[in-house]
């Protein structure tokens, strides 16, 4: 692991110097700036049960959706495609150096957009001047949850990339991948109604991989361990899967 | 096979992508601060087998070593050996070249305080320490091939590969690299592929010719002339009648032709190219029968040696006559085989199939 600090640097630095990233950037808050307004108009109309910030953290799969295959779509697939992945895998570097530089510097942009949304909560308890609506655990376990899950996610779309040259094909993959684990595994619970007795290994299963259902606890202030190790596990599973792709299609060891 | 006196040493190595062998069975060894040139037609084989000598594509089979160490057994270790610049030479065009290099010194390991010094000289030998602070993807083709050359040859590797450097260079950037990879001989061993031959022919010391996988020659320039020219050129300065040289060319060599003819110039000199078939040299001969023939003056007789084009164009159609010859051969024994088969059948069916091939391999 003697160059993964040169490459993550170098990533990020990428990054740092792409107006797409300040692209990617702006639309991410504006769409997040505007639900944020949605919830608070709705709040100030009707009485709610939940605060704010509890219910901005329900709504993270919609960004999700968009911003991680956009993140992560060129990192292997646009060297693959420009070719310098032959250039950077004749230096004395491993594949695995390249999987996780490429994942972390994806990871820190990740995180580093959803730290801005942390300015509107600041706003909002700035402005509404009344103790008694602040409440720090939904925002705490709500962004505990985006980390914990982005490590995933982007995992998934890392792996995506790690699939094909193209930088659209991977970009798809990803969405899909996304899509699949949030929508199907948060409504994985219906398809035990097709057996006539529940199974209860399978209602477990359901449960286990509720991705709403996570979002629900971590929000309201309860860190769930099984969901970190699930998260955690999946995602060195799907970077293992990737390290071993790019080994076998590069042909590199 | 293991030695000292070679950096590269390649035995029986095979590539194999799906039914084709993109290299079959090539064995070459390049000695210690040699120069070598690869030469063949697109698709022969010769980025493929820089890819495996570099550890970025395993082979099918065989033994490729870099300076005694196995690639497939040690590729992190022959890469630290290696300065490589791939065919159309991808850089990231984002960066800015002088950031790039230092980046990429970082990678090769090269020791943190001799890095910007590094960075610094390769700059300067590349002409690249005005370009060094712009835009990787603002420079054009020149500069951009000149920072792939000063990637490969930054972290003092013992051997360079280089997949067409001089590709899309002006002339003067032509002779900077030539005179670059020149200054290297005796220090790194370099192989270099390149269409451009004469090129080729200046800068290298060994050349090896590949067609169809296959290594179809080998040697210094003179050496590969010698196995695949069988004829000498000469170029005649002279003054008079066309067909009283070409008399004088019959009594000297009969099997003489004459390739070349120039305009004449204003005092009527004008100059010729003759071809005589073989090896033996007819240089006194000749120049003593034009001295004795009345109605023709000659200026000038040099013996011309043939391009090196020539040598290529003479090297890959043997190659592909060894492998038209293997396909009609082939073809022969199984229409043999299966005319002695009992199956009526099955003989007729195959007999189909086969004559397509063996006539489309004497049409070529």
């Amino acid at each position: 692991m003697r160059h993964y600090f040169t490459l993550l640097r170098n990533e990020l630095w990428k990054l740092m110097i792409s107006p797409s990233t300040y692209i990617a950037a702006f639309l991410f808050l504006l769409m997040m700036g505007f639900l944020f307004h949605l919830i608070l108009a709705e709040f100030a109309t009707n009485p709610q049960d939940e605060n704010p910030s509890e219910m901005f953290f329900k709504l993270f799969f919609i960004p999700v959706f968009f911003m991680v295959p956009l993140l992560t779509m060129r990192s292997i697939a646009e060297e693959r495609n420009k070719g310098t992945i032959e250039n950077l895998l004749t230096t004395p570097i491993t594949v695995t150096e390249v999987i996780l530089a490429k994942f972390s510097a994806g990871y820190v942009y990740y995180l580093a957009l959803w730290a801005l949304t942390g300015s509107f909560h600041y706003l909002f308890y700035h402005f509404v001047d009344d103790e008694s609506v602040f409440d720090p655990y939904p925002i705490i376990g709500g962004y505990s949850y985006v980390a914990v899950s982005g490590i995933l996610f982007l995992s998934l779309g890392i792996f995506a990339s790690s699939l094909t040259r193209s930088q659209l094909v991977a970009g798809i993959v990803s969405f899909s991948l996304v899509f699949g684990f949030i929508v199907l595994g948060s409504n994985l619970g219906d398809i035990a109604m097709l057996w006539s007795d529940e199974p209860t290994w399978f209602t477990a299963l359901a449960d286990h991989v509720n991705v709403l259902n996570h979002m629900d606890s971590f929000s309201s202030g309860v860190i769930d361990t099984r969901a970190v190790v699930l998260y955690a596990s999946c995602s060195a599973a799907f970077l293992f899967l990737s390290i071993l792709i790019m080994e076998y299609q590069e042909g590199a060891c | 096979m293991e030695s000292d006196q070679y950096t590269i040493e390649v035995d029986k190595l095979y590539k194999r992508y799906g039914n084709v062998d993109a290299v079959n069975g090539i064995s070459f060894n390049v000695q210690k601060g040699q120069i070598v040139g690869f030469l063949g037609p697109n698709g022969a084989g010769k980025s493929t087998t820089m890819r495996v000598l570099t550890g970025y594509a395993r082979a099918t089979s065989g033994v490729a070593r870099i300076c005694g160490i196995a690639v497939a057994c040690h590729p992190h270790e022959i890469k630290r050996r290696i300065g490589y610049m791939p065919e159309n030479n991808p850089l990231p065009l984002e960066l800015r070249v002088r950031e790039y290099l230092k980046w990429r010194a970082k990678l090769k390991e090269l020791p943190g305080r001799h890095r910007s010094q590094r960075v610094d000289e390769v700059l300067e030998r590349c002409d690249l320490a005005r370009a060094q602070n712009r835009i990787i993807g603002k420079l054009s083709k020149g500069f951009r091939q000149r920072v792939g050359i000063a990637d490969a040859i930054l972290a003092y590797p013992e051997v360079i590969i280089m997949d067409e450097p001089t590709i899309g260079l002006d002339p003067h950037q032509v002779i900077m690299i030539r005179d670059l990879i020149a200054s290297l001989r005796g220090k790194m061993s370099v192989i270099i592929s390149s269409h451009i031959l004469p090129e080729i022919e200046m800068t290298c010391d060994q050349i090896i010719i590949i067609n169809g996988g296959k290594i179809v020659g080998q040697g210094t320039p003179d050496q590969l002339r010698e196995t695949f020219i069988n004829s000498t050129t000469y170029e005649l300065e002279i003054c008079g009648e066309l067909n009283e040289l070409k008399n004088a060319l019959q009594d000297v060599a009969p099997d003489s032709e004459i390739t070349r003819q120039c305009e004449s110039e204003e005092n009527g000199f004008f100059k010729v190219d003759v071809r005589i078939h073989g090896r033996q040299d007819y240089g006194e001969a000749l120049f003593h029968r034009l001295a004795n023939t009345d109605c023709i003056r000659a200026r000038s007789l040099r013996r011309k040696p043939a391009p090196l084009e020539q040598v290529f164009i003479a090297a890959t159609r043997r190659s592909w006559e060894v492998v038209d010859t293997n396909i009609v051969s082939k073809a022969k024994n199984e229409e043999q085989t299966e005319s002695s088969s009992p199956e009526p059948t099955q003989n007729s069916e195959s007999s189909d199939d086969e004559e397509p091939k063996a006539e489309e391999a004497a049409s070529r």
